[in-house]
């Protein structure tokens, strides 16, 4: 038997940091990277007689993702008590959601079937949480260090359906699911600080089965391709021993990406019994009808939205439009291109060519990249009104990238503004024509086609500051 | 007045000396630590002072000696030395809930409770003993020993705020705090002679109050008069935004109550001075046949069982006869899940102690014993050292009930049957009844090491544990003695009425006269 005898289901659970200044429930900041413990206060560290405090802009957050998801958001949802032990966990339970929480009922679109009807992966529900501290082992001998900075941070948790069936709609999932939250702004969305961690629960069945085969849970999976990987891997794994006549166990399952391979984890997650409750500190989460309308309709557009939107405004082809809108730092920095040039076109091809090149070769971001859109805009309009050659402008763009100064400047400073003048041109044609003798001889003697070289030994010369079209009307009157 | 009668002055009346200049703050800091010395206050004596640092408080009082004579307004607390339950986190001394767990732990923050009594010109003299985390009726649960009844050195002082009571009782603080979960305060107060209170639920900020069953928990006062419960419990009553289950409800003046009237305008000018401590509270006219007119009080027949002993009942008969010498109507009344509530509460109660008590896992403070065997055997060895044996008791239960196919038949039935028990009180209030007036303990003070059942041990909460489910405000008031021992008698108003419970406190208090002692 082979894989072709079953079908991969999978459902994700997906965590994702919300973007607040402070954590859930104390004052304490969020920020990534200071030394340990040192964003700590009594709540966090739970000492004896603290109290949490829910942060509003925490729901707001929350909330905000929940609608952007297409959710319903629950008027009244309840915060609730997961107890375990663990040292990096202080207060010995976890405030999270349990059965009322924030949202339920979403839906993300991740393509489109072969017929044209969008790809639909459902979302369970979406609840609020706090982050547990961390627990490092491997820096003294002998003993566990916990550093409790990111105890209390905010956390959604998105629970899929299990909807998904191959490992390459898994990726499709957590790709859109990303974008949509960056466009959403509630979170960094980074996997490797920590703000977007994803388990996966997998199971297989013969197509056609209804009933769900008995699944297990894959952790410890570092990227999206990781993702894809160890859910290809466990499915070839499930596959494999349920055509052996063997069974599946639930179980839960660490990915090694360094082997490729998923090892049982140390701890017995399933016989954990976390004894929910609701958690008295904090009363029921309360939301009124009309705040949450008030959310929804200050909601930022969705990338959806965004790609019909740039179309039709500028012009850009539906194939050309996905790179475009990847992130919405990127869309936002063409689209302010586009407004200030009036050249959404020139915008496109200037953003998706020279600044990505440039982005890629230094490996910046775009939000930080030195090329504000205003600057760009202004070498494109040098571009269309001949100041600057279309050869010059790659030059100051490349200075702009460096220097951060404006298009008008740059190309002044570094003599790149396009030469017109007659005598200038005439002088650069006449050495190249020297210099040359041979394509020269041949150029005079009627041979039109080395016209195009010798526009280009000009070109050289003039250091991409000749207007093209200037000298090569010097040239054919020569030739003439 | 003078030092020589600390003992039998009440919190305002030192307040206003101090505020006057007659005497200092550390006057009544020497005062206290006099009285604890001399009635034997400390741990191989009547253990009701686990903590407390007499250096350290009269440097305190010193400080605010400078306040007075640059007429700084002090606060209505004035120089008041007050007794703290050491499950209310402190600054300065340490917070151990009577629990070799928390052995040597100083907090570094401080209650809400406390910074407003401080904020009101109180000085906290001592930390006091208390059954471990709360969690007893006689303080013979603490890690250091029972605390003795001021009265009879061979009983209990009633607990888990026993040593709080028993403070009050024997005169080294005219307030103490204490907190409640089931009657803690109620109880011990009742045992000790003195008079406890405990407010709705939400009244009191519990930030810095170590969580025992958080929906019930609630920090309450004991005074030696009504007056010095109302007094405590306006300096500390009102929203806290570091407590999302505090209210936001108005705080009236509590010690108006006395004058047997419905409760000024909040933000009357005149009352606003009452409050601050600017103007005196004008004097109580004498109990008079219209003092209490208009009141209804509820008798509830639950509480008055057959069983119930006779001279209890006899001392509560006579204050029901001068509730009713004073123009109040009495009425025979029914709350029926009474009897539901001692099950509900030690389901309830021990599900969310055994959360709370998670946090006490010796990774970041106090005790840790460390096996060298590994995190689970670290965690064992220390939570069994830790904690004492009704602790653990309560741990397992607890977490018993939460456990997956238990819940759903112990802890959800059990939130249904506590909705049922508030809603037999709002029914008797919504009925017209503005009090109810009940025995606040079955039996006076019993003698240290009379109760060894667990069980048995509960049922002394039976009167008093109602209102902790229903989150009303409750009081009991010495009403007579019993072959020496006091009895006290308890009302209980509406959620956010403390001011009609008051109102009904000084009337009972103020009837019974010397009475209420004898």
């Amino acid at each position: 038997m082979t894989p072709e005898r079953f079908e991969m289901v999978v459902g994700l659970e997906v965590h994702v940091q919300l973007k607040t200044r402070t954590k859930a429930f104390c004052g304490c900041s969020t920020d990534f990277g200071a030394p340990p413990n040192v964003n700590t206060c009594p709540v966090c560290l739970a000492l004896p007689g603290a109290l949490p405090v829910l942060n509003e802009h925490a729901v707001e957050l929350a909330t905000r993702a929940a609608l952007g998801l297409g959710c319903v958001v629950n008027p009244v949802s309840v915060f609730a008590r997961k107890n375990y032990f663990y040292p990096d966990l202080p207060k010995g339970y976890q405030i999270s959601q349990f059965d009322q929480p924030l949202a339920t009922g979403g839906f993300v679109i991740i393509g489109k079937s072969e017929k044209g009807i969008d790809v639909q992966i459902g979302i369970t529900r979406l609840h609020m949480e706090e982050d547990a501290g961390k627990s490092i082992h491997d820096r003294y001998p002998g003993a566990t260090a916990i550093d409790l900075n990111r105890s209390g941070v905010p956390l959604i948790e998105i629970v899929s359906e299990p909807d998904i069936r191959t490992a390459a709609s898994a990726g499709a999932y957590l790709r859109t699911l990303k974008q949509i939250l960056q466009y959403l702004d509630v979170s960094d969305v980074s996997m490797e600080e920590g703000s977007l961690r994803v388990d996966a629960n997998i199971s297989v069945r013969p197509p056609g089965q209804a009933k769900l085969g008995t699944k297990t849970e894959v952790k410890n999976m570092n990227s999206f391709s990781a993702v894809e990987k160890a859910l290809e891997s466990e499915f070839n794994r499930q596959c494999a021993l349920l055509a052996a006549g063997g069974k599946v166990e639930q179980q839960t399952l660490l990915w090694d990406g360094a082997r490729e391979t998923v090892r049982p984890s140390r701890t017995k997650e399933g016989s954990h019994d976390y004894r929910y409750f609701p958690e008295p500190d904090l009363r029921p989460l309360m939301l009124d009808a009309k705040w949450i309308d008030n959310a929804r309709k200050n909601l930022p557009e969705l990338p959806e939205a965004r790609k019909t939107r740039l179309v039709q405004e500028y012009g850009i082809s539906p194939t050309e439009i996905e790179q475009l809108t990847a992130t919405p730092a990127l869309s936002d920095y063409f689209e302010a291109v586009a407004r200030a040039s009036k050249d959404g076109k020139g915008a496109y091809n200037w953003v998706m060519g020279e600044v990505m090149a440039a982005l890629r070769a230094s490996g910046e971001e775009i939000t930080g990249f030195k090329v504000r859109p205003a600057d760009l805009a202004q070498l494109l309009n040098l571009v269309r009104d001949g100041t600057v050659s279309h050869t010059a402008a790659k030059q100051v763009f490349a200075r702009m990238a460096e220097t951060g100064k404006p298009a008008a400047q740059v190309a002044a400073d570094d003599g790149l503004l396009q030469v017109g003048d007659e005598a200038a041109i005439a002088t650069w044609v006449d050495e190249v024509l020297t210099e040359h003798p041979e394509e020269a001889k041949r150029y005079l003697a009627g041979e039109k086609k080395l016209q195009g070289v010798l526009v280009g030994f000009v070109m050289k010369k003039s250091k991409g500051r000749a207007d093209p079209k200037r000298v090569n009307q010097l040239l054919s009157a020569r030739g003439g | 007045m003078s030092v020589e009668n600390f003992t039998k002055l009440g919190a305002s009346a030192i307040a206003s000396s101090v505020r006057a200049g007659q005497v200092s703050p550390a006057d009544m800091i020497r005062a206290s630590f006099q009285r604890a010395g001399e009635i034997g206050a400390g741990r191989d004596e009547l253990n009701i002072v686990l903590y407390a640092d007499e250096k350290a408080s009269i440097k305190e009082a010193d400080e605010m000696q400078a306040r007075v004579n640059s007429a700084v307004d002090l606060g209505v607390l004035a120089g008041v030395p007050v007794a703290i339950k050491d499950n209310i986190a402190s600054l300065g001394l340490p917070t151990t809930c009577a629990s070799r767990i928390l052995e040597g732990y100083v907090s570094p923050f401080e209650a809400t409770a406390v910074t407003r009594l401080r904020a009101n010109g109180a000085l906290v003299v001592a930390k006091t003993n208390m059954d471990e985390f709360a969690m007893g009726s006689s303080t013979e649960n603490s890690a250091y020993g029972p605390t003795r009844n001021p009265y009879d050195v061979r009983c209990v002082a009633g607990g888990s705020s026993g040593g709080s009571a028993a403070a009050v009782a024997a005169g080294i603080t005219p307030i103490a705090l204490g907190s409640e979960t089931g009657g803690s305060v109620r109880q011990p107060a009742a045992f000790c002679g003195v008079v406890g209170v405990k407010p709705t639920y939400g009244r009191v900020s519990r930030y810095g109050l170590v969580a025992f069953a958080s929906s019930l928990d609630q920090i309450g006062v004991i005074g030696r008069s009504v007056d010095d419960a109302a007094l405590g419990l306006e300096a500390i009553a009102g929203f806290d935004k570091m407590d999302s289950t505090s209210s936001d409800a108005d705080v009236p003046i509590y010690r108006l109550a006395a004058l047997g009237k419905p409760a000024p305008e909040a933000r009357d000018p005149d009352t606003e001075a009452i409050r601050i401590g600017r103007s005196p509270v004008p004097l109580p006219p004498p109990p008079s046949s219209t003092t209490l007119a208009g009141v209804v009080i509820g008798k509830p027949k639950e509480y008055f069982p057959d069983s119930l002993d006779a001279s209890i009942k006899a001392l509560c008969e006579r204050a029901l006869d001068g509730f009713r010498s004073m123009g109040a109507t009495i009425r025979d009344i029914s709350l029926p899940r009474t009897p539901l509530a001692i099950p509900v509460y030690y389901i309830l109660a021990p599900a969310e102690a055994s959360s709370n008590l998670a946090r006490f896992d010796g990774v970041r403070y106090g005790l840790r014993v460390d096996p060298g065997k590994g995190l689970k055997a670290m965690y064992e060895a220390t939570r069994s050292a830790g904690f004492g044996r009704e602790v653990t008791r309560r741990i397992l239960l607890g977490t018993y009930v939460l456990s997956a196919g238990y819940y759903d038949a112990y802890y959800k039935k059990a939130q249904a049957v506590r909705t049922l028990i508030a809603d037999d009180f709002r029914s008797v209030f919504a009925s017209g009844v503005n009090a109810i007036f009940t025995p606040t303990t079955p039996t006076p003070a019993f003698p240290v090491g009379a109760i060894s059942d667990p069980y048995e041990m509960y049922l002394n909460d039976i009167f008093t544990v109602t209102a902790n489910l229903a989150g009303v405000p409750a009081i009991s008031v010495p009403i007579g003695r019993m072959k020496r021992l006091p009895v006290g008698g308890q009302i209980i108003t509406a959620h956010f009425d403390e001011y009609t419970m008051f109102r009904v406190a000084y009337a009972l208090e103020a009837s019974l006269g010397s009475g209420a002692h004898e």
